[in-house]
């Protein structure tokens, strides 16, 4: 019975943590700049492909994975000083102009790199409880989501930049009348989104096959659980995950992937009809 | 009726745009006389897109709703041709699953555009709710390879596409070649005119009020969910229009028509053309069309690289669009020179209208 309970467990773990690493980036910068990035899975592809050319290099796995997220991070603020931030008064602009940009990455790498690069295999290790066998990387991306949800909090809630920053979420022009550096902040606030970006592709790459379009693979769910969560990274996007996750899991296990993802989209869909401003409105609202 | 096809939401009006416009038509219409049928197949494929432009037009440029859903409602009329072309058999039957193809794409834009609109979603997110429902689309159908997805004897066939439904035909006549593309210009001629006529009619007006500020529109006491719904049919109808001809010209579909990059396409198109005027967006997804397939022969990528930093550089440098911006360039400088010269009383004849809105 416990083996079927942690069955049940360790499928939900998987949806959630892929659904939080996915959409974690894209949520933080849609609240703070309100600022969709449609390049969003060009730098999960970033994060991906540092990787395995740092693992080819000889680069221990975990630490070729923090120079990915670094990397796509630094990226992501060279991104923000050329490009991002002369649209932050005109939000379906910058949805344009990032789009264009994804689509000179991913047809580019497309020339360049070519469509296959050698993949390295997902690092091996397996458990067994009650006749089923589990991965043990599959946990280990569990911990990772729940470390990123908790990092984000820290950042958040408990340090300077967080007050600050949640100050510039609230109302620009006032934190800058009292002399904080906005642009910094939502310069730094893009960084850090692309830097998970980054990170996630960094943890998948292992899983999956690389291709410079399999940023598509990750952005449905990013957006969907953006959409639901609104503009709250942690009152919004971590509940809006474990709700879609339960669904996702749900239809997956009994009629497979796609299924799955067809069925969170009229979730998805349903759910604008009733709740249009997202979860963390309606937590927003009961917590005061 | 007439009256409505000059008006203050369209540039363009008087003899000298006209007579422009019946030039271009009249050398449209001789053109297959002096081209070999090869090209004037290859021209019937860019006209095939203009509808599907011409829609995302209407919704973003007119009614300020930035659908990313374009290729979905293309793929589900595209499909949804091929199906029932198909199920009921070539001939005539054709006509009437080319109908209902674009009658389903709008039924789908009605149930998803219901959702959205009386939702309240707005600006980004209905970009990218929509942009979400198309990748989805794509991706259930590029897992359909196995022989148990069929909807009758049509097999959908995944990652290779569906095939093998009859072009459009009347009696034993198939409809391709020069036929196609005459085909093509009436409808093009149809739906411009028709649009025209539509944002210049008091519903255009209010569809316009509320891309400027729905509140205002709705004291004013229309209900502009009713107006934008419609508008969002309207266009994604087009869109389905462009699929069910496509699926027809080409007899194939691929799901790589719905997905990433395509649904990007259109976006490029209306963005670079200037979406706020129907003649910009014509003439712009048309050269830009061109443009694409000429490079697409050299390399696909290269082509698609262009369009994204086309894509780039109109929202930096031209957030109005290229087309637009040019023109009304052209037809400043002409103006003025023509004041200088001649009579002021003669030069607005051929004036674009150059109020903003």
């Amino acid at each position: 019975m416990s083996a079927e309970l942690f069955s049940v467990f360790y499928q939900f773990a998987d949806v959630f943590a892929f659904l939080i690493l996915s959409a974690a980036g894209l949520a933080i910068v849609f609240g703070m700049m309100g600022v969709i990035n449609m390049a969003h899975g060009e730098f999960i592809m970033c994060g991906a492909y540092v990787t395995v050319g740092l693992v080819n290099l000889g680069v221990p796995l975990p630490i070729a994975q923090l120079l990915a997220a670094l990397t796509a991070g630094i990226i992501g603020m060279i991104v923000e000083y050329l490009i991002v931030r002369r649209f932050y008064k005109r939000p379906l602009d910058s949805l344009l102009a990032t789009w264009g940009l994804s689509l000179i990455v991913t047809q580019s790498m497309l020339l360049i790199v070519g469509s296959a690069v050698r993949g390295i295999g997902t690092p091996e290790g397996s458990f067994a409880i009650g006749g089923y066998t589990f991965s043990t990387y599959r946990l280990v991306l569990f911990g990772c989501a729940v470390a990123v949800l908790a990092g984000l909090y820290i950042i958040f809630m408990k340090t300077r930049f967080g007050v600050i920053a949640r100050a510039t979420m609230q109302n620009a022009a006032m934190a800058k009348a009292l002399g904080a550096r906005t642009g910094r902040i939502y310069s730094i606030s893009f960084g850090i989104g692309t830097a998970l970006a980054g990170l996630c592709g960094a943890l998948y790459a292992p899983t999956m096959t690389l291709i410079p379009t399999m940023g598509a693979t990750f952005v449905v769910e990013s957006f969907v659980t953006v959409v639901i969560g609104g503009a709250n990274v942690l009152l919004g996007t971590a509940p809006a995950a474990v709700f879609l996750a339960m669904i996702r899991m749900a239809l997956n296990a009994s009629y497979g992937q796609i299924i799955g993802q067809i069925g969170m989209l009229f979730a998805v869909i349903l759910i604008i009809r009733v709740l249009p401003e997202g979860l963390s409105s309606v937590l927003v609202r009961r917590g005061r | 009726m007439l009256k409505l096809l000059d008006g203050p939401q369209t540039l363009g009006r008087g003899k000298t745009f006209w007579s422009c416009f019946l030039a271009v038509l009249a050398g449209a219409l001789i053109y297959p006389v002096f081209a070999d049928s090869y090209d004037v197949g290859n021209f019937a494929y860019f006209l095939i897109w203009i509808f599907m432009a011409l829609g995302l037009c209407l919704m973003w440029g007119y009614g300020g709703m930035l659908s990313f859903g374009q290729t979905f409602f293309f793929g589900i009329a595209g499909y949804g041709y091929g199906v029932l072309a198909i199920n009921m058999g070539g001939g005539t039957a054709t006509i009437a699953a080319l109908v209902l193809s674009v009658v389903i794409a709008m039924i789908a834009a009605g149930i998803l555009g219901y959702f959205m609109i009386w939702g309240g979603i707005s600006g980004i997110f209905f970009g990218i709710v929509t942009l979400s429902a198309t990748l989805v689309l794509a991706f259930f159908l590029g897992q359909t390879a196995g022989p148990e997805w069929h909807i009758g004897p049509a097999r959908l066939n995944g990652f290779n596409g569906m095939k093998g439904m009859d072009p459009l035909t009347v009696g034993n006549f198939d409809i391709e070649g020069s036929a196609l593309y005459y085909l093509m210009i009436a409808l093009i001629v149809i739906v411009y005119v028709a649009l025209r006529m539509l944002v210049n009619s008091s519903i255009g007006n209010v569809i316009v009020a509320t891309r400027e500020n729905p509140q205002r529109a709705e004291m004013l006491g229309y209900d502009v969910r009713k107006y934008q719904l419609l508008t969002f049919v309207i266009g994604s109808g087009l869109a389905g229009l462009s699929g069910a001809l496509y699926t027809s010209w080409g007899q194939f579909i691929t799901p790589s028509s719905i997905g990433l990059p395509a649904a990007a396409m259109p976006i490029v198109w209306v963005a670079f053309s200037g979406r706020n005027d129907l003649t910009a967006t014509l003439v712009g997804s048309f050269l830009l069309l061109f443009g694409f397939q000429t490079i697409t022969v050299y390399s696909q990528q290269a082509a698609l690289v262009l369009m994204g930093v086309l894509l780039l550089a109109t929202v930096m440098l031209a957030p109005q669009g290229f087309v637009l911006g040019i023109g009304k360039l052209v037809v400043d400088l002409w103006t003025r020179r023509r004041r200088r010269d001649e009579a002021p009383a003669l030069a607005d004849a051929g004036r674009l209208q150059s109020d903003e809105t």
